[in-house]
């Protein structure tokens, strides 16, 4: 972590850069927008349930765009839909975060050839940080893309954003 | 319980030239072809006549018989004309326990059913759906409107792409600013 | 003078914790009490029929799974039986006891999650967590067959994609046993919760005849007091070799149909399973799973309808073959699909907070309602 190696001997202080505090602030409770779209949101939800329990790295559904860190986008991305999820994402303050779930979002997935009504790959529409590839991602899978994302969001600076 | 064949029989009578055949060459089902434009009182007859009490419509399809000319239209796009399209109709009857499909042809230029809304309210998503993914109109439904694609799709399409279902479809090059091939 | 009034017109969806997915209603209100619900769908059609046309016979399956993803095996199981009947195989005695007993532990897992967010969605969080642990016990079972958790490929035309794990009938009866007493759990913990009782019990009553009309079916029909299950009435596979009972609601808290019934339909369900999975799995003979797997399947020119018991309701294929190896139409007949039109006659005259319960009670899976 680095923001507690520099503590005073004497405790109660700890001397960091603005830097990291808000990075290891923000990294450490990503607030997703309660949000599935398709097969992989069971997935999601068996991330968050009691088996795998995303809360112990402060991953919690907030269920409003406007109070929300990360929108995991879990399943295929229609269309229709991918106007909906645009404008969501433009309802999250700064800074947010994307993590694309499973094949479908990230470029389609089983349905990238015939899918007439199906958005190939939610990149097209909004940026996105973490590509989570599997169809669907096991829990295991999801976990690790957050653990990716945490370590994007460790390197970044006030001054810029890395994603 | 009554058989494909009485049921036929049953129809033929009561209706005459509406009915137009039985196809008994099917691997499974026999299937009884029906005039489109006289399904609803065929179908009105099928659920309240006593003997055959078809109270419950398992399930209505639309197809694209795909039986026309293949021809290239102004833009080179190959499609589809003359022939035409399809709906089955699958039924079941919870008291007596006992099935048949219906089938209706209706041209591919104007394709036009009676809608049977009214009889089984269970067709009204399914015509909606027809007439969403083929094009299909079916002839005093309520509310027939688009049902899976975006309402807005026409805007953003030519003839060819209008009914994705349709065994002629092109997918147009986008909808909405976001393109729509891979 | 009188002040003008006029219905209040409330969007809920597609982004809604309470919607199972990307479904949008569009709710006409007088204060609090609900006039019209329309619902939008298509948030999430995939074009499964333009892909299955695309495809091959056996290509299609994988695209099944993906149309009721909480119970995958019983679309597998469907789509491989209309095709069967098509061509006219007859699969080994093996490969229908394994199906069967596939389908029954996804049954139960499928109710799992929707009593689960049927509860979650009215406020009851734990019963939620609880049902989460129990379905992760059957997804391991069957993901040692099968090799993955939720989408399994595992029913094809004619057999199976893999033979049984050498523990696969341990780990069932254990499982069987370690469940029984936590349906008891589970009623203690929700079905008779008063305040669940009150969220639920005299709301969205569902009338028979309508039920009939609307075409709704499985636990939706049987929550308004009809013994309906295509199991029984409709015999496929070898369901008619095991004895078992068919819940229906029967009005314990309220009105015979309403929201209560039609969660506790699902509940004496999953025992009913239970007791199928313990008739068929010490019987299960010795076989080849994969002996009846035609090399080419290319069925005769014809129409076949055939329907399944979905733990949603009858899930139907109608399929047309040209007599080639691509399937020229298959439409589903979604449970969903079907169940969800009479949502808008459920819901006229309640509360807007009861519109959640009673879409809970439907229990609707998008990726199936818009295909």
């Amino acid at each position: 972590m680095g923001l507690l190696d520099k503590e005073f001997s004497d405790g109660n202080i700890v001397i960091a850069k603005v830097d990291d505090l808000f990075n290891w602030a923000r990294l450490s409770s990503v607030w997703q927008l309660g949000f599935g779209l398709a097969c992989c949101a069971i997935e999601m939800m068996a991330t968050s349930m009691s088996h795998y329990d995303f809360d112990r790295f402060g991953v919690i559904p907030r269920n409003t765009p406007r109070q929300a860190d990360a929108i995991i986008i879990s399943g295929t991305v229609t269309l229709k839909m991918a106007l909906r999820i645009k404008r969501l994402y433009e309802q999250m303050p700064e800074p947010k975060y994307i993590i694309s779930m499973g094949s479908c979002a990230n470029c389609g997935g089983p349905y990238w050839e015939h899918g007439y009504h199906v958005l190939k790959g939610i990149d097209r529409v909004i940026p996105v940080d973490v590509y989570v590839p599997g169809c669907p991602p096991r829990p295991e899978a999801l976990l690790e893309g957050l653990l990716k994302l945490q370590e994007k969001i460790r390197n970044e600076s006030l001054r810029k954003k890395s994603a | 319980m009554k058989s494909a064949d009485d049921i036929f029989e049953i129809l033929k009578k009561e209706f005459g030239d509406s009915i137009l055949g039985i196809d008994k060459e099917t691997p499974t089902e026999p299937i009884i072809s029906v005039d489109p434009l006289q399904v609803y009182k065929v179908s009105k007859f099928l659920r309240e006549n006593s003997d055959l009490q078809f109270d419950s419509l398992m399930c209505l399809s639309g197809v694209d018989d795909a039986n026309g000319n293949k021809t290239n239209n102004a833009d080179g796009d190959e499609i589809i004309e003359g022939g035409t399209f399809s709906v089955y109709y699958n039924l079941h009857s919870v008291s007596l326990k006992h099935k048949i499909t219906i089938k209706v042809s209706t041209s591919r230029s104007e394709p036009k059913v009676e809608s049977v809304e009214n009889i089984w309210k269970s067709a009204n998503w399914h015509e909606r759906e027809a007439f969403d993914l083929l094009g299909i109109f079916f002839l005093n439904h309520p509310d027939l409107r688009r049902i899976l694609m975006p309402y807005d799709w026409d805007e953003y399409t030519t003839e060819v792409s209008r009914h994705p279902l349709r065994k002629d479809y092109k997918n147009p090059e986008f909808y909405q600013g976001m393109k729509v091939p891979y | 003078m009188a002040l003008k009034t006029e219905h209040m017109v409330l969007n809920m969806g597609p982004q809604h914790p309470s919607t199972h997915g990307v479904l949008r209603l569009e709710l006409e209100i007088e204060g609090e009490l609900v006039r019209k619900v329309t619902p939008h769908l298509g948030y999430l059609h995939r074009c499964f029929e333009k892909h299955a046309e695309a495809m091959q016979y056996n290509q299609v399956v994988p695209y099944t799974d993906r149309l009721d993803y909480l119970a995958s095996i019983s679309n597998n199981l469907g789509y491989a039986l209309a095709v069967e009947k098509l061509m006219g195989i007859e699969v080994p005695e093996r490969v229908e006891y394994i199906r069967v007993i596939m389908s029954e532990l996804q049954r139960i897992a499928s109710h799992l999650v929707a009593i689960g967010s049927n509860g979650a969605d009215i406020g009851a969080l734990t019963p939620f967590l609880y049902l989460f642990r129990d379905r992760e016990h059957i997804l391991s079972i069957i993901e040692e067959t099968c090799g993955a958790r939720m989408l399994y490929n595992y029913i094809w035309v004619g057999g199976l994609s893999h033979d049984i794990h050498p523990d696969f009938v341990r780990k069932t009866k254990e499982f069987c046993n370690y469940f029984k007493p936590t349906i008891v759990e589970l009623d203690n913990l929700l079905s008779y919760n008063k305040i669940f009782i009150e969220r639920t019990a005299n709301i969205g009553v569902l009338p028979v005849d309508t039920a009939i009309n609307f075409g709704a079916s499985g636990p939706t029909l049987r929550g308004s007091g009809i013994k309906f299950d295509l199991r029984r009435d409709d015999p496929y596979s070898i369901y008619d070799r095991f004895d078992f009972e068919i819940p229906v609601g029967k009005g314990l808290m309220g009105t015979v149909g309403d929201c209560w019934d039609r969660y506790y339909v699902r509940i004496r369900e999953m025992e009913q399973s239970l007791r199928i999975i313990e008739q068929a799995i010490d019987h299960i003979p010795d076989g080849d799973v994969q002996s009846a797997i035609p090399k080419r399947i290319k069925p005769p020119k014809g129409t076949v309808y055939k329907r399944v018991e979905n733990p949603r309701g009858e899930l139907g294929y109608f399929i047309v073959s040209d007599g080639s190896v691509n399937p020229f139409r298959v439409k589903v007949r979604a449970p969903s699909f079907v169940n969800l039109e009479v949502l808008g006659e459920l819901c006229k005259g309640y509360l807007v907070a009861d519109i959640i319960a009673i879409l809970g009670s439907i229990d609707i899976v998008l990726g199936e309602v818009d295909r």
